[in-house]
C-alpha cells in the first residue's frame, strides 16, 4: 500500500506504473479564501509535502524569504503569481497547479476569496469535483466561509471539504473544531451540499494536510491528501442522460476518405454504443449510431469526457450545435430560459431588455433578458425582488428570450447542458456565466 | 459493471482535442505556432488525432531563428509532409536583414522572435494561433486562460482576461484582433512525456541521452558546436546527455542523463527535482518576470 506521504516524484519505479495511460485519473478542486486564511499557505504545504516543489522552486521561495527577514520559509511564496500582484500584495486571478500522487493528479484552481472576486470562484469552480473551504479556527464560520460555500453549491460542486485551519493557534483544540463543524453543518443545511467532510489543520506546521498530525489524538478522520487522493468521484457524472453536442463535421476533401461524414464532440453525458437508437435535433429526426470513431479507430462505448467522432447509419442533415440524444431521453428543447447567473462585467451591468450573444454547448444564439427575478445577496442568501439591474460579482435569477431553441437539462442534473455564457456583443467580453434553473417546454 | 472512468492522460486528451475542434468551428484561419519542441510536436499529433480521417485543416507556421538544431528542423520537416499540413516558415534572419528586427547584444534571438511571429499572424491574417505553453512551466502561465485574448498589437493584458467557465470558450474578436490557443494548458512536464511515450511520437533525437562533448557554464552543460564553440580557457569534457527542452541552439544547454529510451526519459522526469526552464534555458534567468513582460509584448 502507498500512504500520502510518499514523495510522488521519488521513486520512479513505482511511480510508472501509474503513468500508464490508463491507471490513474483526474481530480479537479478549486480552493477558495483569503491570505489571512492561509490558503496559499495550504497549496504551498500540498505542493511542498507531496514533494511537487521542484529545488530550484523551493530555493528562489526560501532567498525571497529570507530577503524580507522571515523567520520561517513562506510557503504561500510558492504560489505568488504575476509581477503586478506581488506589488499590490493581493491575487488578483484564478492560478491553476498541478501536482500528482502515484493515486491521481489533480488540478488546483487557486482563487482569491474576496468578495470583488466571485467571479473568479464562479470560474474556478465551474470544473470542480470538490471545493476546498477554509476557515480560520480563530475566527470560525464567517460571512466569507458562507460566501464560498453557497458559491460551490450554486456551480454544483459534488464535494465541500472544509480546512479547519491554524488548529496550532488554538492549542488543537477538539471543542474549537467541533463547535466550528456544528456551526457549519447548520448553515449548511439551507443549501444542496451533497457531501461535506470537516478537517482540522494547520497548513504552517503540516498537520494533517499531507502527514498525520502528532497534537491532534482526537481526530480519527484521514488527512486532507489522503481525502482528496480517496474521494470517489467517478459517480458524480452523469451516465444515465445521452447528451453529444454536435461540435465538428469531420467530411475529408480527399480521395481516399471522400465518403466519410462523422459527427465529432465531446461526450456531455450518457454512454453511447454502437447500434443504439438516437434522436437528432433539432431536426427531430431518428438514427442508429454505426460507429463511433477516433484516431486510434473504433471504440465499443463513449462517455464523458471523451472527445469522439459519430457516424449514424442514415444521412441525416447534421451541423454544428445540434444534439444527438436518445429517443425516450432528449432534453427540454426552449427558447425561454430561466437561469441563476453571476454577472462578470466590471463595466456595464445587466438591465432588463439588454441584448447578448449566447453559448450553450456548442451553439450560439442571441437573447434578450425578459426580466430579473430577485437578486441574491451571497453573504445572507437573502432574495432581492426588487433588484432592477445586476453588477459585477452578484448573483440573479434572471429569464431570458433566446432566437433559436436550445436543447438543455437543469444545471443540477447536468453541468454541461445546464450552463451558457453571456458574450457583450460590442466588446466581445464573456459577462456572465448562467445556470439553468427551472425548464419549461418550448413546445 | 464498467467504471467509465477515463485516465487523466486520455482526459487530457480528449480536452485538447475539444479545444482544436473548437477553434477549427469557430475561428476564421486558425494556425499552430510549430516550434520544433516536444511541446508542439504533441500538439500537432493531437491536431491530427483531432480531426482524423480528415487532414489537419489548418497551417503551421515555424519562427525559424536561423539558430535551430538540423535534426530539430529534420524533424519538422518529416511531421509535415508525413501529415500533409502546409509549412509557413518566418525567417528572425531575414527579418534581421530587412532592419524589422535587431540583434541583441548576448545574442538571443528569443525576444526578437515577438515582432517577427506578429508580422507573420497579421500577414497570413491568422486570427487564431495555437501555443504549446503549459500553466506548470512558469508562474506568468499559471493565469493564462486556454483561449488568450489578444489586442490588434498582439498583446497580453494579464488584468484583463475573459473569465473562462466551463468549456464554454469565448473566441470572438474584431478584425485584427486575435486568440492565442493553448490546447495542452494542463498537461505538465511529466504528462507530456507519459503521452509521448505511450503514443510512441516520433520527437528530434536530442530528447535522448548520448554522449556528447560539453562545457559548463555556470552549472550548465552546453554542447561545443557551432553555435556553442568553446571560449578562451574553457575545456570541454564528455558527457552522456540529453536535451529537455529544446529552444535556440546557442542558448538552450543539455542535463546529464543516461535515458537512452523514451521510458527511461519517463523514470527520469518522475525522479527530476529541478523544473525544466531552470535547468535548461538561459534565458528564462534575465529577470524574475522575465516570462511575464515577454507574453505582455506578444511572445508565444
Amino acid at each position: 500500500m502507498t500512504t500520502a506521504t510518499e514523495p510522488a516524484g521519488s521513486t520512479a519505479g513505482q511511480e510508472l506504473g501509474v503513468y500508464e495511460a490508463g491507471s490513474t485519473d483526474l481530480l479537479r478542486f478549486a480552493t477558495a479564501g483569503s491570505v489571512d486564511d492561509g490558503k496559499s499557505t495550504l497549496i504551498g504545504r500540498l505542493l511542498f509535502d507531496s514533494k511537487t516543489i521542484f529545488e530550484d522552486q523551493l530555493e528562489s521561495v526560501e532567498q525571497v524569504s529570507k530577503d524580507r527577514g522571515n523567520d520561517y520559509t513562506d510557503l504561500a511564496l510558492l504560489t505568488d503569481g504575476l509581477r503586478s500582484e506581488r506589488e499590490q500584495g493581493i491575487t488578483i486571478d484564478v492560478a491553476y497547479r498541478y501536482f500528482a500522487t502515484p493515486k491521481r493528479k489533480f488540478i488546483i484552481a487557486d482563487t482569491p476569496g474576496h468578495i470583488q472576486y466571485t467571479r473568479n470562484m464562479v470560474t474556478g469552480a465551474s470544473t470542480a469535483d470538490v471545493a476546498l473551504i477554509l476557515v480560520d479556527a480563530r475566527k470560525g464560520v464567517v460571512e466569507q466561509s458562507r460566501r464560498h460555500t453557497f458559491l460551490a453549491t450554486l456551480l454544483g460542486v459534488p464535494h465541500i471539504v472544509v480546512c479547519v485551519n491554524k488548529m496550532d493557534l488554538v492549542d488543537y483544540s477538539e471543542e474549537v473544531f467541533e463547535n466550528i463543524r456544528g456551526e457549519f453543518t447548520e448553515f449548511a443545511a439551507r443549501l444542496r451540499v451533497p457531501d461535506m467532510t470537516f478537517i482540522p489543520v494547520s497548513a504552517l506546521k503540516g498537520d494533517n494536510v499531507v502527514d498525520r498530525s502528532a497534537h491532534m489524538g482526537w481526530y480519527e478522520g484521514t488527512t486532507l491528501l489522503s481525502h482528496l487522493e480517496r474521494l470517489h468521484v467517478a459517480s458524480d457524472r452523469n451516465l444515465v442522460d445521452v447528451r453529444f453536442p454536435v461540435q465538428y463535421v469531420i467530411r475529408p476533401q480527399q480521395n481516399d476518405a471522400r465518403d466519410y461524414r462523422g459527427y465529432a464532440g465531446t461526450v456531455a453525458s450518457g454512454v453511447m454504443k454502437p447500434g443504439d437508437r438516437v434522436l437528432t435535433l433539432p431536426s427531430g429526426l431518428e438514427s442508429t449510431i454505426e460507429s463511433i470513431d477516433t484516431a486510434d479507430g473504433p471504440v465499443p462505448e463513449a462517455y464523458p469526457p471523451m472527445s469522439v467522432t459519430v457516424r449514424l447509419t442514415d444521412e441525416i442533415d447534421i451541423s454544428r450545435g445540434d444534439m444527438i440524444c436518445r429517443p425516450n431521453n432528449a432534453p427540454t428543447v426552449t427558447q425561454d430560459i430561466d437561469a441563476q447567473i453571476c454577472w462578470m462585467d466590471e463595466t456595464a451591468s445587466l438591465t432588463p431588455g439588454k441584448k447578448y450573444a449566447i453559448k450553450h454547448t456548442t451553439r450560439w444564439a442571441r437573447a434578450m433578458v425578459k426580466g430579473i427575478n430577485y437578486r441574491v445577496d451571497v453573504n445572507t442568501l437573502h432574495r432581492d425582488e426588487e433588484a432592477t439591474e445586476i453588477k459585477l460579482n452578484e448573483i440573479a435569477r434572471i429569464k431570458l428570450r433566446v432566437t433559436q431553441p436550445l436543447f438543455v437539462d437543469k444545471y443540477q442534473n447536468n453541468r454541461q447542458t445546464g450552463s451558457f455564457i453571456l458574450v457583450d456583443e460590442s466588446t466581445n467580453k464573456t459577462v456572465a456565466a448562467g445556470m439553468i434553473g427551472a425548464v419549461s417546454h418550448g413546445y | 459493471m464498467k467504471s467509465h472512468v477515463l485516465s487523466q492522460l486520455r482526459s487530457l486528451e480528449a480536452e485538447a482535442i475539444h479545444i482544436m475542434r473548437e477553434v477549427v468551428a469557430e475561428m476564421q484561419r486558425p494556425v499552430l505556432m510549430f516550434s520544433g519542441g516536444k511541446d508542439s510536436i504533441v500538439m500537432l499529433h493531437l491536431a491530427a488525432k483531432a480531426f482524423a480521417p480528415a487532414r489537419i485543416p489548418f497551417p503551421i507556421l515555424h519562427v525559424d531563428t536561423g539558430l535551430n538544431f538540423q535534426t530539430v528542423l529534420d524533424c519538422r520537416d518529416r511531421w509535415a509532409s508525413r501529415l500533409g499540413v502546409q509549412l509557413v516558415v518566418a525567417s528572425v534572419p531575414e527579418a534581421i536583414d530587412r532592419g524589422l528586427v535587431q540583434e541583441e547584444p548576448n545574442g538571443s534571438r528569443n525576444r526578437i522572435q515577438t515582432p517577427v511571429l506578429l508580422e507573420a499572424l497579421e500577414k497570413h491574417g491568422f486570427d487564431a494561433a495555437f501555443g504549446g505553453g503549459r500553466r506548470d512551466e512558469e508562474k506568468a502561465r499559471a493565469k493564462e486562460r486556454v483561449f488568450s485574448f489578444r489586442d490588434d498589437f498582439g498583446q497580453w493584458d494579464p488584468k484583463n482576461q475573459r473569465p473562462e467557465i466551463w468549456n464554454l470558450y469565448n473566441g470572438r474578436v474584431h478584425q485584427g484582433e486575435s486568440i492565442r490557443v493553448f490546447p495542452l494548458s494542463n498537461w505538465t512536464e511529466l504528462d507530456i512525456w507519459s503521452y509521448i511515450e505511450a503514443e510512441e511520437i516520433d520527437l528530434p533525437d536530442l530528447y535522448l541521452a548520448r554522449e556528447r562533448e560539453v562545457v559548463n557554464r555556470n552549472g550548465m552543460l552546453y554542447e561545443v558546436n557551432e553555435f556553442t564553440p568553446l571560449r578562451d580557457g574553457e575545456t570541454a569534457e564528455r558527457k552522456l546527455t540529453r536535451y529537455r527542452t529544446v529552444g535556440d541552439a546557442n542558448l538552450t544547454a543539455c542535463v546529464e542523463s543516461e535515458a537512452t529510451t523514451m521510458r527511461q526519459v519517463v523514470e527520469e522526469v518522475a525522479a527530476v527535482r529541478l523544473t525544466e526552464r531552470g535547468a535548461t534555458r538561459g534565458d528564462d534567468k534575465v529577470s524574475e518576470a522575465a516570462m511575464e513582460d515577454r507574453k505582455k509584448e506578444g511572445y508565444f
